[in-house]
């Protein structure tokens, strides 16, 4: 069973997707409940991999499996490289557990071709969760870009009234980011062929062992490190982040948060970082200093924000900054801050999009100034919302805390301590946008008559709110399950980052002089 | 006549190397005396025949793989380089005569003729392919061009299919000149028109690069090849032609005879001016950038789908180029795998448009495919396909073949290049989604009910989507049969 865990659970979903191709596109109950069977089914199996203590004790890569996939000769070589380490591990099964949680959520709102938007959600998980697990750099990609296409048609198809412009803009950002990535990645494998270390494919281990030189690194890096800032999405490239959140259906808004803007950062902390370490050195200031930005800027941004939606994205430009931030620490408490931060952002952002979804399918409109009072009508859901709000401000007690805290203690402790400073404050400002944001929702009296009708939520919105909310403590108040799998590869990842000698060989001199030349 | 002597020549002729286009000439032949006694709008019978000879070609063509050829006193070589190009042919044409039939119906020209018309294309493109001599070679394009003029004016009462017609055989007829010309300059400077033999004498001479002559002649070649694979800035003929021509030949030129080109262009420049390569791979170099460039800007403007492909196909032709940029084997393989996959997803595409279109044609615009999608689920998913394969998408057999020539270029050190081409990839996303954001995200504003499937353009359709998703997602077998390819 191990021995293809992964595979299936990558695959699972695309089966269930051929399957739902042949669901009569007027059964709507059935399309939805089968969407959701099939994503509860592959929660199950993998679950597996979260309760293997193997990451408790090992850091390495774990479930294995390597196909040859495509080998013609000298010319180039793919493999079908898949593992999961106590990094990914996190994320594979947030993956797998936001899916179901957002398919329940599309019960009302997704009225119009139902069947299409299944399938679509289905490949999406296909795409997100290969991109977690793939070890070979030409399969990643191809899950990457995967990505793109069903989020491209879940935004323009059943998004809001500028759903084409968010859309467009949605895919060209992304897609021009990674193709300079594309480029790196051919040039990274023509070095190792050239300067003749053993590699097999596009092993992404194998390339850790090169020793690039640093005006190569210099390069490499700022492709992939830029790819990477698009997704996060990181200051001053995260303008695509705020249209397509706000137009996305809330299913949409809730994979994207939850999910697709972890591929950047963790993009970061399995490519970008390990692969080019000296090139980080001089990077992690200005990266640093971006992140820092994008967390002033967000909030500042967010605070200002009259549609709840527009809050919420920006807020995540705010959020990842700090997930940046401690992964940039390069520490121990920095990295594991930034990655449960990671889980942590999927979790508490994707309820706050829930939510926005739910009072939006009541009143059809998300604008601030035309709610008020709802707690006097909607008492469950103010309590979910206040628990939400408060994980996302990072009250202790909560995931949020956890997550920051340890973030801006690695930051403390690295040599970036002023940013951490600086960072500091946008703690405070998530409290002044957040809570100034239901005080102007939920409290204080109903003054708009369409409100006095609202109806609490239902067992299904319950249900589909109860799962997060349980994370949200469990990581808030005993977080040492997630962090106890996740340590080991941390460390393995710091110690070898660390050990790399920052040195550039002369033997490959000869080699970047003839790759390099500019032609 | 000395009896040796003629027993020496016929040994030398060896059918054998011509075999897969004796075979279609056969058929082709033979198909135009079945078309003469066929009634006027009966004609499927022959668009099946044709698809039977294509189908029997390619087993004749295939049994040549690893098999090597040389027949005429050298001067044709059925080696795989040629093989490969013969399939693509026989791919490309296959698939556009499949989508043929309902469509002449549809346009009011039943015509038999058209079939055996495009079998001659085919056989003339092979010759292409397959020829070691610069005469063969012209031979070939000549049979090739001469069929595509009266193909592409093949509506003749159509003023557009007309100018289409016309404007393509004036511009070939020019650009045939040029190559002729060069040709006769090369045979001045050499005294041999082989390819092989050009190389020859090209390496034992000293000052080649001051040699005038010598440089107008592969100039003056090379640009008659460029023509005819429509590389800027030779390309001026390609929009109205393509927009004119009937959208099935369309298709197929921006695939078959195109890949025969490459084919001429590809074997000529590599055997003969290995030793000017320097010079060259700089022009190249331009040229591509320039193809590319030309192409994806000029297609983001335009709101006609058969135009904006047409555009789309010239900056196909500079991706492929970065290929001869490269100037090493993985590179040329890649151009050889690229042609492949452009044959499966652009007549794919324009099969799709063949269904989807009206009577004449006016439909196919931006806004005349709003909300095709919901209306022909299985249509719009197909063109979605395909379209995100000539953007170079993965899990797409387009990204496969992108990646391959970049590959070639960044072996190479054309690291520029390659830049150059992904940021141009970057452009191109926005006028093939713009088609999709049409057939998707605005509503529909007809009902698509003259849309009817026939059997024969979806069996096109279903083979060039099977093609693009297998070329994508396991292109192992068909990338390595491109490496064997390069001689």
């Amino acid at each position: 069973m191990a021995d293809y865990l992964l595979s299936l659970i990558i695959f699972f979903p695309l089966l269930g997707m051929l399957f739902v191709l042949f669901i009569p596109r007027d059964n709507d109950g059935l399309l939805k409940g089968f969407t959701l069977v099939v994503s509860l089914v592959t929660f199950v199996i993998s679950l597996p991999l979260a309760f293997d203590n193997i990451f408790a004790t090992s850091g390495g890569m774990h479930y294995r499996e390597f196909y040859e996939w495509i080998n013609i000769g000298d010319y180039f070589q793919m493999n079908y490289n898949l593992g999961v380490d106590g990094i990914s591990l996190w994320l594979v099964m947030l993956t797998t557990f936001i899916m179901p949680v957002t398919v329940l959520s599309t019960w009302k709102s997704v009225q119009k071709n139902t069947k299409g938007f299944m399938a679509l959600l289905l490949l999406l998980e296909t795409a997100m969760l290969g991109a977690f697990v793939a070890l070979d750099l030409f399969l990643f990609y191809i899950f990457w870009e995967l990505m793109l296409i069903p989020m491209y048609f879940l935004i323009g198809i059943w998004g809001g009234k500028n759903r084409i412009y968010a859309a467009v803009k949605f895919f060209i950002f992304t897609a021009v980011g990674s193709l300079l990535m594309l480029v790196a990645i051919i040039f990274l494998y023509y070095f190792a062929v050239e300067s003749g270390v053993q590699i097999s494919g596009f092993g992404v281990h194998d390339f850790y062992k090169l020793d690039l030189p640093y005006n190569a690194q210099y390069w490499l890096f700022l492709a992939f490190a830029f790819s990477f800032a698009i997704k996060v999405p990181m200051f001053p490239v995260h303008t695509w982040l705020p249209d397509a959140h706000t137009e996305a259906p809330t299913a949409g808004s809730v994979i994207l948060a939850a999910v697709m803007l972890k591929m950047g950062t963790y993009g970061y902390v399995r490519f970008a970082m390990p692969l080019f370490p000296d090139a980080l050195q001089t990077f992690i200031p200005y990266l640093a200093g971006l992140s820092v930005i994008g967390i002033v800027y967000g909030s500042l941004v967010a605070m200002m924000q009259e549609d709840v939606k527009k809050l919420v994205a920006y807020s995540s430009v705010a959020h990842l900054g700090f997930v940046m931030l401690g992964v940039f620490a390069m520490n121990q408490q920095g990295m594991a801050g930034g990655i449960i931060q990671m889980v942590n952002h999927g979790i508490s952002t994707g309820a706050l999009f829930l939510i926005v979804g739910f009072i939006y399918e009541r009143r059809h409109t998300r604008l601030i100034s035309e709610f008020g009072g709802l707690a006097h009508k909607m008492p469950i859901f103010a309590t979910i919302f206040l628990i939400v709000t408060f994980s996302s401000v990072g009250l202790p007690g909560t995931n949020g805390f956890v997550g920051e805290f340890l973030a801006l203690v690695g930051a403390f402790e690295s040599n970036l301590r002023w940013f951490a400073v600086v960072a500091t404050s946008g703690v405070i400002f998530a409290a002044v946008y957040m809570l100034w944001m239901y005080q102007r929702v939920m409290l204080g009296k109903v003054t708009n008559p369409a409100n006095e009708n609202l109806k609490d939520l239902s067992l299904r919105e319950i249900a589909v709110m109860v799962p997060l909310l349980l994370f949200v403590f469990w990581i808030g108040v005993y977080p040492n399950t997630f962090l106890d799998k996740m340590n080991p590869a941390i460390e393995q990842l710091l110690n070898q980052m660390n050990n790399k000698q920052v040195a550039v060989v002369e033997v490959y001199q000869p080699v970047v002089a003839k790759l390099i030349e500019i032609k | 006549m000395d009896a040796n002597l003629v027993q020496e020549a016929i040994q030398n002729v060896n059918l054998q190397a011509i075999m897969p286009s004796l075979v279609l000439c056969v058929f082709g032949m033979a198909l135009l005396l079945v078309s003469v006694f066929t009634p006027r709008g009966k004609t499927s019978h022959v668009a099946w025949l044709s698809v039977v000879a294509l189908v029997i070609t390619g087993f004749v063509t295939l049994t040549a793989w690893n098999n090597p050829q040389a027949g005429f006193a050298g001067s044709v070589v059925l080696d795989n380089f040629a093989t490969f190009f013969s399939m693509i042919c026989i791919i490309a044409a296959a698939l556009t005569i499949l989508m043929s039939d309902e469509y002449l119906k549809r346009e009011g020209y039943p015509v038999g003729e058209y079939y055996p018309l495009i079998l001659f294309t085919t056989a003339g493109a092979m010759w292409m392919a397959s020829g070691t001599d610069l005469m063969t070679i012209f031979l070939g394009l000549e049979v090739l061009s001469v069929s595509l003029y009266v193909l592409a004016g093949f509506f003749r009462r159509q003023t557009r299919s007309n100018e289409a017609g016309l404007k393509y055989f004036f511009l070939g007829a020019f650009s045939t000149g040029f190559l002729l010309y060069g040709v006769a300059l090369l045979y001045g400077v050499t005294g041999t028109t082989k390819v092989a033999g050009i190389a020859e004498f090209v390496k034992t001479m000293p000052d080649l690069t001051s040699n005038l002559m010598f440089l107008a002649g592969a100039g003056l070649l090379i640009t008659g090849f460029l023509f005819k694979v429509a590389a800027a800035p030779f390309h001026m003929w390609t929009p109205d032609v393509y927009q004119g021509a009937p959208t099935p030949i369309t298709a197929f030129m921006s695939a078959g005879p195109k890949a025969a080109a490459f084919a001429a262009f590809m074997r000529v420049t590599i055997v003969s001016f290995d030793s000017i390569q320097t010079e060259l791979v700089t022009v190249f170099w331009v040229l591509a950038v320039l193809t590319m460039t030309v192409g994806n800007f000029i297609a983001l403007t335009q709101k006609d789908v058969k135009r904006m492909l047409a555009y789309s196909s010239i900056s196909h032709a500079g991706y492929a180029l970065i290929g001869m940029v490269a100037w090493n084997e993985v590179g040329w393989s890649g151009i050889m795998f690229y042609l492949l996959v452009y044959t499966f997803m652009n007549i794919g595409a324009f099969a799709v448009l063949v269904l989807v279109g009206k009577k004449g044609e006016d439909n196919l615009t931006l806004d005349g495919l709003a909300g095709m999608g919901y209306k022909r689920p299985l249509m719009g998913v197909a063109l979605c396909i395909f379209l995100f394969s000539l953007m170079g998408m993965p899990p797409t057999a387009g990204f496969a073949a992108k990646f391959y020539v970049f590959a070639g270029a960044i072996k190479a050190g054309y690291i520029w290049l390659a830049i150059i081409g992904v940021m141009n990839s970057a452009v191109s996303l926005y006028y093939y989604l713009r088609v999709m954001v049409c057939m998707y995200f605005k509503d529909p504003q007809e009902d698509f009910s003259w849309v009817t499937m026939n059997a024969a353009t979806t069996i096109s359709i279903v083979i060039a989507l099977a093609g693009v998703l297998l070329l994508g997602v396991l292109p192992g077998p068909f990338m390595e049969m491109a490496m064997l390819a390069v001689f």
